[in-house]
């Protein structure tokens, strides 16, 4: 076989001299330092919770008037009482599943905004999350995501990946020119060299083929790099496994095993990619089991036991990024809300606004942001959900331009094209 | 040369080529298509496969068996997952053991393609032993008959309304509420709208077809008192595991649905509806834009789209016809490989074109799995997504490769790739691929780069 510049620099990638990503494999030995001296980069973590979050429910407003009365049996009782919530700012509560958020809060590390929704106003999950994540008011508006269009005008974007999503493929959010890979545990065995070889020559013409394979190629020499998180801690095989998804059953276990596990692993790969100083800067997941129909239960039950994966989670990642944590704000955002009354199976249906997350070390926290609509009747959107007051491109504007320097011209035309009126929303990380 | 009518018929249209199919179909391939909607649609008659009301019979009795043993104060696991689990393997064996074997692959393509359509995922109770049943009973019976019968089936089986929750949905002013208002203060009772809405988003008119909150709600209250029997509480009564239609739960008096008022005919009244949105123009469009996007492009050619609605409409829903006019298409035989594989369709296609076993000794099932695609767990309603970008991950792509590379060193010197290239991709085979597959270190790398080629990952 003829010697192949490929495996040559592959080697290299593994002995972990570098790991800058399938893009820098075809480009040269040119990689961006600019990050080491002047500014500490910044990590970004996208959370995708699929299904539609309940956010009364995670945030319960406790003191509006009206909340107690259409929870019903599901409201939360006030804090310091039994299997109360937890207390924000005398208005808001946390639900009790949330500790690591609640811990975070009291760290001024969180910040909760609520009444918050997309430019979406109808009540399909799928053009809901479409819209959530292509960044346009419209579903199947664009093809790429606001977050790969705004990765697109970062510095050094064109020489190496500059996202990973946590994942066999991408989602919508993060497709687009800006080079991003994605990386998932494997159980089967890795190819040998000469096998990988020419499979890089067979790919050569293919330009879709041949960006893929190095672009996983270099996603795992990351994680051989990182070290050890390429070993699931549990089967992943079984995470999904039959009967361990949302139950439709009063009384079942909640908060499938198999997804927590799913979970840990995604968040200490996650981890593992943004600890490395030429990694990717920015990571994206997602998690479902949100749509609560049925049987969505209060302080116990189907939705507490997934927000409590939800939130074991995010305190992993925490301890996972170590010092890294300081320079990383985590982003947890849903398609819309669900309807602010219980329905007539013990749950909720298909609602408009809802609630999102902004938690970590660079985030300004300690604060709910919220202009209150209130819960009254005829304060309810269209009579039923949770009225919006906030669009959520304003505070992804303010994310993308203060944590990733992103300048605004490129927000309010490109990233989120037509969205001059939503205004972003400044200082919510930390100066 | 292999004609290019053949390896499109075998391989976009059907599950992969086997050794021998390309010579077997000729150079048109069309014929072959149009002879495989002739005769009814197979039905799996693998042994030990039970219909859905045994399943939900056996299931009911198996949860008030512990529920009573609680209650005694003993404490008993919940069994359910380690009854339902090996339901699910056995039906899943069998769907693939069908679309390994089968001699009219266009045929099962359309039944994975209706199956998901209508999807119920098994990561929700119950679906890990009712995902295969519901197929075989609601889906596979309609696929070759009439889009209006396959509606009503699949809204009727007991695996959707559990999996859409309309079996508790309660009409407000049914007198299964008005008796709970008595009773239970405080305890919500009225509608779900779960299952009222995905009909109309995803199963007919599809989300831009013209309908509106309204519209979900009314035909929501429409349905209420779909429901089956032999579980707990509400549901208790009748037959279990069969469709029941409560009366004291459904919402009495006329509806509007779409500006049509539907008179109170209890049951019937969903029936009617149904009807009418199954001869709806958005649906037409909705259904021929998914069967194009499936089978053509992911981005279909509006030309083609037109052409099946057309078919749809003028035929009022006769599947057969709406085939016929896919397969007359003469778009979907133009370009080569505008579809990426979805990690079924890449693992059956191998699974037939290496002559593989289905088997449990084989675990037939684990590669679904490892390749992202578990059978009958999409993990939401719309099922499966269907365009490229939605695959053709990095990771993915290893995974792909991996698996091959697995089954490369499995079968070794067993399968000889230089022969088999021509046979599986015909006309899509490249010289590259051609010189890569001769050159290969081994008869397992061989195989390897067969099944990794990038005609093979596509169709």
């Amino acid at each position: 076989m003829p010697r192949n510049p490929f495996l040559e620099r592959r080697a290299f990638l593994k002995q972990g001299a570098l790991a800058a990503g399938g893009a820098f494999l075809t480009s040269g030995l040119c990689l961006a330092s600019a990050a080491a001296g002047s500014r500490r980069r910044a990590r970004f973590v996208v959370v995708i919770m699929r299904g539609a979050l309940d956010g009364l429910a995670a945030v319960p407003p406790l003191g509006d008037r009206d909340y107690a009365q259409l929870r019903g049996e599901f409201a939360l009782r006030a804090p310091g009482e039994a299997k109360g919530a937890l207390p924000l700012d005398g208005f808001f509560g946390l639900h009790p599943a949330l500790n690591f958020l609640h811990a975070s809060y009291a760290a001024r590390e969180l910040i909760v905004f609520h009444a918050v929704a997309s430019p979406y106003r109808e009540r399909s999950h799928f053009d809901g999350q479409d819209v959530l994540e292509n960044g346009t008011t419209l579903p199947h508006a664009a093809q790429s995501g606001w977050l790969n269009r705004a990765l697109a005008q970062l510095p050094g974007a064109a020489r190496r990946e500059a996202g990973v999503a946590l994942g066999q493929n991408v989602p919508l959010v993060m497709r687009g020119p800006a080079a991003v890979t994605s990386w998932s545990p494997s159980k089967l065995t890795a190819l040998d060299d000469d096998t990988l070889g020419r499979l890089t020559d067979l790919y050569a013409h293919d330009p879709l083929l041949s960006v893929r394979l190095a672009d996983a190629l270099a996603a795992d020499a990351m994680v051989a790099q990182a070290g050890g998180m390429s070993t699931p801690p549990q089967d992943m095989a079984a995470a999904g496994a039959a009967g361990q998804g949302v139950s439709a059953q009063p009384g079942a276990k909640p908060a499938a095993q198999g997804g927590a596990d799913r979970y840990a692993q995604i968040v200490r790969a996650a981890a593992g990619f943004l600890r490395q100083e030429d990694g990717p800067q920015v990571a994206v997941f997602d998690t479902s089991g949100w749509d609560t129909h049925a049987n969505e239960g209060g302080a116990e039950g189907q939705l507490a036991g997934r927000l409590t994966a939800l939130d074991k989670g995010l305190g992993m990642l925490r301890e996972q990024l170590g010092p890294v944590w300081n320079d990383t704000a985590v982003l947890l955002i849903t398609e819309f809300g669900r309807t602010a009354a219980i329905n007539g199976t013990r749950g909720t249906d298909h609602g408009t606004a809802t609630m999102a997350l902004l938690v970590g070390g660079a985030v300004a926290g300690g604060r709910v942001i919220a202009d209150w609509p209130g819960l009254a009747s005829r304060s309810l959107y269209q009579g039923r959900d949770l009225a919006p007051t906030l669009d959520l491109r304003s505070v992804l504007k303010g994310l993308l331009a203060e944590h990733l320097s992103v300048a605004t011209r490129s927000l309010d035309t490109n990233v989120f094209p037509k969205s001059e009126r939503a205004r972003p929303l400044r200082g919510l990380l930390k100066a | 040369m292999q004609q290019l009518g053949s390896t499109i018929a075998a391989n976009r249209f059907g599950l992969g080529a086997r050794p021998g199919d390309l010579a077997a179909i000729g150079g048109d391939g069309r014929d072959w298509l149009r002879t495989q909607l002739t005769a009814a649609a197979p039905v799996l008659t693998d042994e030990g496969l039970q219909g859905s009301t045994e399943i939900l019979a056996q299931g009911f009795a198996l949860q008030r068996e512990i529920q009573q043993q609680r209650r005694a104060g003993a404490d008993v696991q919940q069994k359910l997952p380690q009854f339902l689990k090996p339901i699910y393997t056995s039906e899943a064996t069998a769907r693939v053991r069908q679309a390994v074997l089968t001699e009219r692959p266009f045929v099962e393509r359309l039944t994975q393609f209706w199956s998901n359509h209508f999807a119920v995922s098994v990561d929700k109770q119950y679906m890990a032993g009712l995902a295969g049943s519901f197929e075989r009973e609601a889906i596979r019976p309609h696929v070759l008959g009439n889009f209006g019968d396959l509606l009503v089936a699949a809204e009727m089986h007991p695996a959707m309304l559990l999996y859409l929750d309309n079996h508790l949905s309660v009409g407000p002013h049914s007198e299964a509420a008005l008796k709970a208002g008595l009773h239970q203060r405080g305890r919500p009772i009225g509608i779900n709208e779960n299952l009222g809405r995905e009909i109309l988003e995803l199963h007919t008119l599809g989300v831009g077809g013209g309908y509106t909150q309204a519209d979900v709600t009314a035909f929501a209250t429409v349905i209420t008192g779909w429901s089956l029997g032999g579980g707990n509480g509400l549901f208790a009564n009748g037959p279990p595991g069969r469709f029941v239609f409560r009366p004291g739960m459904h919402e009495p008096g006329p509806k509007t649905v779409l500006g049509r008022r539907y008179p109170d005919s209890g049951y019937n009244q969903g029936v009617e509806v149904l009807n009418d949105l199954a001869q709806h123009p958005s649906t037409a469009r909705h259904i021929a834009t998914k069967l194009a996007r499936h089978f053509v492009a992911d981005d279909p050619p509006p030309t083609v789209v037109d052409r099946v609605a057309r078919a749809f409409t003028e035929y009022g829903g006769e599947l057969r016809a709406v085939y016929r006019a896919l397969i007359d298409s003469r778009e979907a035989w133009e370009q080569q490989l505008p579809k990426y594989k979805t990690p079924n369709d890449f693992i059956v296609s191998s699974y037939r074109g290496l002559s593989l076993p289905v088997d449990a000794v084989h675990g037939p099932l684990g590669p679904f799995d490892l390749l992202g695609q578990r059978t009958w767990q999409p993990g939401s309603p719309a099922g499966w997504p269907d365009r490229s970008a939605d695959w053709d991950g990095a990771s993915a792509l290893l995974k792909r490769i991996e698996w091959a590379d697995a089954v490369g060193g499995r079968l070794g010197s067993a399968r000889d790739a230089t022969a088999l290239a021509p046979q599986l991709l015909g006309a899509n085979l490249s010289d590259a691929s051609v010189t890569a597959i001769s050159r290969a270190a081994s008869a397992s790398q061989a195989l390897t780069l067969l099944l990794a080629a990038p005609e093979f990952m596509r169709r």
